[in-house]
């Protein structure tokens, strides 16, 4: 008798395929969820929605709107550092302070921008650097033999099985001066002279792909594995050659799957604060650097948020212009 | 899936179980210690007016390579309270996180113009003296020294003190500059000089509170100023040998100076003799010196305070006065070759600590150490900026 009814229930809703969702909504919080939905005339699809909306509402807009309440605040020595936004004058009245001097301070002192522009810089070389090592790799992947693909899956995800900070710690023994590099390099005879890698920007660049390579290689596996190969074999019947038929043909289908990867790789990197600091020299300037000296050695909370929230701006605003664009350029060739 | 695929699966899904059963054993002392707010909660209930039931734990956040592990164990022997000891190396990270409040820290150790600064936030609760019964051991002159930060030391104890100066490797040192100015601040703030070590490497404390005074103690100036205009001029020095400088950190010169990695440290008093001692201990042929310079050094106090929230403060009252007990304080000092702030220790200390000028300075050379106090928020905010500045080289 039960199992006729799951079997019902199953095929009574639109297929989606995939088995993680059907299994979401087999787990009975989500069936008590829905069936109370029901009751309001809310049908359980857009409660399916609602799920990461509220993951998003809950870890990423409230705290969001408590670092901007924060950046218009004031220091303070006090514990916590800073001024209260609002306070209940005596006759009743509600009275807001909104102080715009930390914004301001932005615009006046150049630290900030300089700071900006360097991270951004940073991570769009280091973008392209990944996206140019785990393009290969990815393509390498799709293309070899089914039997392989999980095997060379694992050995991208391997490295996350250790901490991150071990990891990039792990480059200071390799890069300094009397690091494996050097000695490697000194012993095969290329090198006289130890290189100075260490603190500088190249060691942050290798420190930024080394850790993001898997981000920039799972997408680009997904999507490429994905493509039909036999577009290839019409190309080459039709007389293309495969460098042309590789720019042609693969580049633009992998087009979402680069796009996804350069996304998950740029994004993190901007406001990365280990790496440069392990890493990068004392003049390598990173915003997550900046933010760190204003919140821990300033102890200024409320410009430290401010800066957060600029960070925040710059990135989603081209962000989201991208992803219109993309949009509508999917639409016209539908 | 292939059989290949089959196996992988199996073989992480072992690993992760393995993962997790690992992860599970450790579990029960985290647990003790996060059971310990619902005990104090019934204890408050049943009978407010007693002794608060405590578990037998004290969270002790110290600066790193800064205790002889014996003297923890010997506490915990001695009381059977556990000590969870934390450790951290900037005076900025201890501030955030007390500043932030529920640290869940009993025992932190700031240094004495950040305590200052603390207290007027409202970070300490009062020692309450009377579990203090090895108050009389303390050294007048710290005593003395300590009250412009915590007037009546109502909140604090001295842990150790020590001067900012010089670390230096003698032979690399000697070899580049055989009238080398090591016991003047000439050493790294004249850039003629400073520039013939840039090949072998200098390192500094990452602390603005102490390289700028002390840049401004060699410049003749008043290091204690506030004002932006003088800091300025140690700002304007210090760029001038900042290309010469290879990093700015203020625990990687112990191991650097030890192995041999760098020639020079402007760094903390023990933290240099414990450079000495690793490299004795290694034998690598490396000799580290140690000096105050003539100029004036920075004087700095750990102070052990204990947080308002702290959720185990008769622990704490315990753990500090333990340290107060000369035996235990003349054997830390001892490990790490800094000076402490108790008269009674003195006799039970090593003749190579007590006698070496260097830890305990002649009274000549303590008239011309210097104390900083408390930076107001406008004065932090240019000193950073300036440090900012110096550090990034632009």
């Amino acid at each position: 008798m039960l199992p006729d009814q799951l079997d019902v229930k199953v095929t009574s809703q639109p297929l989606h395929g995939s088995g993680v969702l059907r299994f979401v909504r087999e787990c009975p919080p989500y069936r008590w969820a829905a069936g109370l939905c029901s009751v309001f005339g809310i049908q359980s699809r857009s409660l399916t929605v609602a799920v990461p909306y509220l993951w998003l509402l809950a870890f990423f807009l409230a705290p969001f709107l408590i670092v901007f309440k924060l950046s218009f605040s004031e220091i303070l020595i006090a514990m916590p550092p800073y001024a209260p936004l609002y306070e209940m004058a005596e006759d009743g009245y509600l009275q807001i302070t909104l102080h715009l001097e930390n914004y301001s301070l932005l615009f006046q002192d150049d630290l900030y921008w300089k700071s900006y522009v360097s991270s951004l810089e940073i991570a769009i070389v280091s973008t392209m650097l990944t996206l140019m090592v785990g393009f290969p790799i990815a393509y390498g992947m799709a293309r070899a033999p089914r039997p392989w693909r999980l095997p060379l899956m694992m050995m991208v995800i391997l490295p996350f099985w250790t901490s991150f900070l071990i990891r990039v710690y792990a480059w200071i023994g390799i890069l300094k001066p009397e690091g494996f590099l050097n000695m490697f390099l000194t012993w095969l005879g290329v090198i006289d002279e130890p290189l100075i890698i260490l603190h500088t920007n190249i060691a942050v660049y290798i420190g930024i792909v080394y850790s993001y390579l898997p981000f920039m290689i799972l997408p680009l596996y997904a999507n490429l594995e994905k493509m039909d190969i036999s577009l290839l074999e019409a190309a080459a019947d039709l007389g293309c050659t495969p460098f042309k038929a590789f720019w042609k043909i693969t580049f633009p289908l992998a087009m979402p799957g680069i796009i996804a990867g350069c996304f998950l790789v740029f994004i993190p990197a901007v406001g990365e604060f280990v790496i440069p600091d392990l890493l990068g020299g004392s003049s390598t300037l990173m915003i997550g650097k900046t933010l760190w000296a204003e919140f821990f050695n300033n102890r200024d909370w409320p410009l430290s948020s401010a800066v957060a929230v600029v960070l925040l701006l710059l990135l989603v605003v081209p962000i989201v212009w991208f992803q219109r664009l993309q949009a509508k350029r999917e639409a016209q060739l539908n | 899936m292939s059989t290949l695929g089959k196996i992988l699966v199996a073989a992480v899904a072992a690993i992760a179980v393995a993962a997790l059963a690992f992860f599970m054993m450790g579990k029960p002392a985290e647990e003790q210690v996060e059971a310990k707010p619902e005990v104090k909660t019934e204890a408050k209930v049943e009978a407010p007016a007693e002794v608060k039931v405590e578990d037998k734990v004290v969270n002790v956040y110290n600066w790193s390579d800064y205790i002889d592990d014996q003297v923890l164990k010997d506490f915990e022997a001695e009381t059977g309270i556990k000590v969870v000891y934390d450790v951290f190396d900037s005076n900025d990270v201890l501030e955030t996180k007390l500043l932030a409040g529920g640290s869940g820290y009993d025992v932190v150790v700031p240094s004495a113009q950040f305590l200052a600064r603390q207290i007027q936030a409202g970070v300490f609760g009062k020692l309450d003296k009377a579990k203090l019964t090895n108050w009389g051991n303390l050294w007048d002159v710290v005593l003395d020294r300590t009250s412009t930060y915590d007037p009546n030391h109502e909140h604090a104890v001295n842990y150790m003190w020590g001067t900012t100066g010089i670390g230096y490797n003698v032979k690399m040192v000697t070899e580049r500059m055989a009238d080398a100015p090591v016991n003047s601040w000439e050493l790294v703030f004249k850039p003629e000089v400073a520039a013939k070590f840039a090949d072998c490497g200098i390192y500094m404390l990452d602390a603005a509170e102490e390289i700028l005074p002390s840049v401004l103690a060699y410049l003749g100036e008043n290091p204690d100023t506030k004002d932006p205009a003088v800091i300025a001029k140690a700002e304007a020095a210090l760029m001038a040998v900042r290309p010469y400088v290879r990093k700015f950190h203020s625990s990687e010169y112990i191991d650097a100076l030890a192995n041999g990695d760098i020639c020079i440290a402007v760094g903390w008093s023990g933290d240099v003799f414990q450079a000495a001692a690793r490299a004795a201990e290694a034998n690598n042929g490396v000799e580290v010196s140690y000096s105050a310079p003539k100029e004036g050094a920075f004087m700095w106090f750990d102070m052990m305070a204990i947080p308002a929230d702290a959720p185990h403060a008769d622990n704490a009252h315990t753990f500090i006065n333990y340290m107060m007990r000369a035996d235990v304080i003349a054997k830390a000092s001892n490990y790490v070759q800094y000076a402490n702030g108790n008269k009674a220790s003195q006799a039970l200390l090593d003749k190579a600590v007590i006698d070496n000028p260097s830890i305990y300075p002649t009274d000549e050379t303590m008239k011309k150490l210097f104390t900083i106090t408390p930076y107001d928020a406008d004065a932090q905010r240019a000193l950073t900026r300036s440090w900012t500045r110096v550090k990034s080289g632009q």
